[in-house]
């Protein structure tokens, strides 16, 4: 099976360079019969690179140690959820998974787009190969081969590192892979419509629907990588703006940005080389991201193999950042703006401020991330800054993205009237401040926090605010109750309402991240039957008791569990199990360093997070470390909304024109169509 | 003034506040992330380097970890082949610490020649190749 997946490899390979060509000489010199060989290229690829991932998966069930690759990520006692993921535990599946999605996301473009966008095709065919190609080249030319085979055959593997041996872990980086990959579509679209020098209105609305794809992928991958962390790593925290956490909220943030300025493109036709350098800038950035965080060139706590398939990125980086910045400049003169701003107080002057700190997010953490070569190359000693200087830049900066996000959606597009601005913003403004007070009575001083969760009513005010006007509308038009009417405002607009549902999400996430301004800890080493004490953020006295140690084997590991009595102001509410696991492999061998496994008790209110750190000379003594966490769970909810949300904006059907025109003018017509 | 301009100086604005966020970040929070090597050179040159907060970058010594786990003290060295340097460190060490990782020391050096950990960092090597966490 390995000799089928390393000729798939090379099949890939081939039909890739050739798509490539065909995709783009076809284009540019209008031959129909190559730009059909190219769009079938990409099928191709795509067909030989799932056989190969066929190949490897057979490889890692059958337990086929004599590939490097199984050997170094699978172990014959691993969990069977967790060797089917070992396909992209390693650097060398990583990147076939990587160039597999990418030709599964290119066929499906190559598949689903419209008739009208047709003329694009040729040339994303041709962007898709290349980069798919690119991949396929560094597992065969830059020792990345998954097939790789040993000189001999080990009698067992190395087994996966139990720190990857979570739930989260086989959803995150599937997750996450398929917002970075996915990028690539709508860069391969702009590319297309800057070559072929379509740059009307239409090509953006095939952007925009895969810009929002991996948006919502990438944002669901985040939220799952911080799940993961949290309840993994044992920290007790769920970001700490390492390289890898920021490599994966750069692309992010510009493509957050573009979703926002795209529709001032759309409504005014402004700003289309801002929008066009967004997408480029989104794509660069996460081959940016793949480089730096598989090269070794910046230090993380998650130093992933130092190999020289670093340089294979930088390299085409470098060259796609040329490449595509020359086009984007050649073509500078189809793109001037069709209207100018009219008013500081407008809708689109609100965007681009939204749009301009979003970027100034994305530069300061990019900076704050390449700072140690930054400084080592200017001034030879390497300076690094943490997440306190994140959290001193951002805080503020997301603070004031969190007011317009309120503010963007009240204001009239073009220009606003005083009647206008005191009918939208009454209300939301009273919730803002009514909140602020509340917090203030209630004896909360941290500044930033207070900030946030005022900022969050207000927004929270604007979103109902929206609802309940449109539904009202509703209402008294057509004469619906006002579950339907709101149900109907909803799947008939889903755009703007599944938008303010993203915003929603996004107010509970920001109100989240401020709870842990409140976090409390402390460490212990109890011998059983004695305690320790907490104070938590809402004035409760927490009382951990350790009731001792048990240890036990379980399938691949040997544990030592230690059990604890919670009871807050002295009632009692249940216990808590923490647990230091050394994984063993088939023989009973020790592999890996132990890892710790948390305990974790939530409610909406906070978590109660328990680390055994170890125990005292082998006795049931042990050391542990206690955390209260407040409103974690809120991220994980305000995640989902932000996803729900995400799906709601995307959901085929609610913006096609025809409806768009319906809702313009005909609303007869509309009512008609949501009996039928 | 048009709106133009108006926009420019709101842009200008918040361009120079993430640049001036940026600026004081770096000044109030960077830290020298050093060799052993380089921190022994950099002490000798300038003495009132004792007592700042900085990193160090190094591999643990095999053999020189003393843990005190009641006392949640963990005492190891770290060198890298030439400066050699003692390391205290109050707190748990990461589950991925042991004699022979590299490690990243987060703390100040004192008078005393040690240096006083207030948090360690420990690198897996090769098998912490995960996929990104983010």
């Amino acid at each position: 099976m390995t000799v089928l997946g390393g000729l798939c490899l090379w099949l890939a390979f081939l039909v890739g360079v050739w798509g490539a060509l065909a995709g783009f000489v076809g284009g540019w010199q209008g031959r129909r019969d190559l730009q059909h060989s190219a769009r079938h290229a990409v099928l191709a690829m795509c067909a030989a690179l799932f056989v190969a991932v066929a190949a490897l998966e057979w490889a890692l069930f059958q337990h086929d140690f004599n590939v490097e690759y199984v050997a170094a990520y699978t172990s014959r006692n691993l969990p069977i959820f967790y060797t089917w993921s070992a396909l992209y535990a390693g650097q060398k599946g990583s990147l076939l998974f990587w160039a597999t999605v990418l030709s599964l996301f290119g066929s499906l473009a190559m598949l689903l787009t419209a008739r009208r966008h047709r003329a694009l095709l040729p040339y994303v065919a041709g962007v898709v190969c290349t980069v798919a190609t690119f991949f396929v080249s560094v597992m065969l030319f830059g020792q990345a081969n998954p097939f790789h085979r040993l000189a001999y055959t080990p009698l067992d593997g190395n087994g996966l590192n139990p720190q990857l041996q979570n739930p989260g872990m086989v959803f995150h980086p599937p997750m996450l892979y398929l917002g970075y990959i996915s990028i690539t579509i709508p860069f391969a679209f702009a590319m297309a419509a800057l070559l072929s020098k379509r740059l009307d209105a239409d090509w953006l609305v095939a952007i925009r629907k895969w810009t929002l794809l991996s948006w919502l992928f990438l944002s669901i991958g985040i939220c799952l990588g911080m799940w993961w962390a949290y309840v993994e790593l044992g920290w007790g925290g769920y970001w700490v703006w390492d390289p890898v956490e920021n490599a994966s909220l750069l692309p992010w943030l510009t493509m957050t940005a573009f979703l926002h300025s795209v529709m001032i493109q759309e409504k005014r036709g402004m700003l289309k080389k801002w929008n066009l350098a967004l997408i480029i800038g989104s794509w660069l950035l996460s081959i940016f991201g793949t480089f730096i965080t598989r090269s070794g060139v910046i230090s993380s706590v998650h130093s992933f193999t130092q190999s020289n398939v670093g340089y294979f990125f930088l390299f085409f980086l470098i060259a796609a950042a040329t490449a595509s910045f020359a086009v984007y400049a050649s073509r500078l003169p189809l793109l001037e703006a069709e209207a100018r701003l009219e008013s500081m107080v407008s809708r689109e002057a609100s965007f681009l401020f939204n749009n301009l700190l979003f970027v100034g997010i994305a530069f300061s953490v990019l900076w704050g991330t390449l700072f140690p070569i930054l400084s080592e190359l200017v001034q030879g000693t390497k300076v690094t800054v943490g997440p306190p200087f994140f959290n001193q830049v951002n805080i503020p900066l997301g603070l004031a993205l969190l007011g317009l996000t309120g503010i963007g959606p009240l204001i009239a597009w073009r220009r606003a009237s005083i009647s206008n601005l005191q009918r939208q913003f009454a209300a939301p403004v009273t919730v803002g401040v009514f909140t602020a007070l509340v917090l203030l009575v209630g004896g909360m001083r941290d500044g930033y926090a207070l900030m946030a969760i005022a900022l969050g009513g207000f927004v929270v005010g604007t979103v109902v605010q929206e609802f309940a006007r449109g539904a009202r509308a509703r209402h008294r038009q057509y004469g619906e109750g006002h579950v339907v009417a709101l149900g109907r405002l909803l799947a008939r607009n889903r755009r703007r309402y599944g938008g303010y549902i993203v915003h929603t999400g996004i107010v509970i996430l920001f109100i989240a991240f401020a709870g842990m301004a409140f976090k409390t800890e402390t460490e212990a080493t109890l011998r059983p039957g004695e305690s320790a004490i907490l104070k938590s953020p809402y004035g409760w006295t927490y009382t951990f008791t350790h009731l001792g140690v048990s240890q036990y084997d379980a399938l691949n590991r040997q544990v030592t569990a230690a059990t604890l009595e919670i009871a807050r102001n002295g009632k009692r509410l249940g216990v808590l199990t923490t647990e230091k696991r050394q994984h063993v492999d088939g023989f009973g061998r020790p592999t890996f360093q132990p890892s710790t496994e948390v305990g974790i008790r939530s409610d909406l209110r906070e978590d109660l997070y328990v680390v055994l750190a170890g125990l005292v000379n082998g006795t049931e003594q042990a050391v542990f470390r206690f955390t209260i966490n407040p409103l974690v769970w809120w991220v994980w909810y305000g995640g989902m909304i932000v996803a729900l949300g995400g799906l709601i904006v995307m959901w085929p059907g609610g913006g096609s024109p025809a409806l768009k025109q319906t809702q313009a003018g005909y609303a007869v017509r509309l009512v008609g169509e949501g009996q039928a | 003034m048009n709106a133009g301009t108006k926009f420019a100086i709101g842009a200008v604005l918040i361009v120079g506040s993430v640049g001036y966020l940026m600026a004081s970040g770096v000044k109030q929070t960077g830290q020298y992330f050093l060799t052993p090597s380089e921190l022994s050179q950099k002490i000798a040159v300038d003495p009132s380097f004792y007592n700042v907060g900085m990193k160090v970058g190094a591999r643990v010594v095999p053999g020189s970890v003393a843990r005190d786990v009641a006392a949640q003290t963990l005492r190891f060295q770290v060198t890298d082949g030439s400066a050699r340097y003692a390391v205290v460190y109050r707190g748990l060490p990461p589950d991925t610490f042991n004699d022979s990782v590299e490690v990243v020391v987060e703390g100040r050096l004192h008078k005393d020649g040690i240096i006083y950990a207030t948090n360690v960092l420990a690198k897996c090597g090769s098998r912490y190749e995960a996929v990104p966490k983010a």
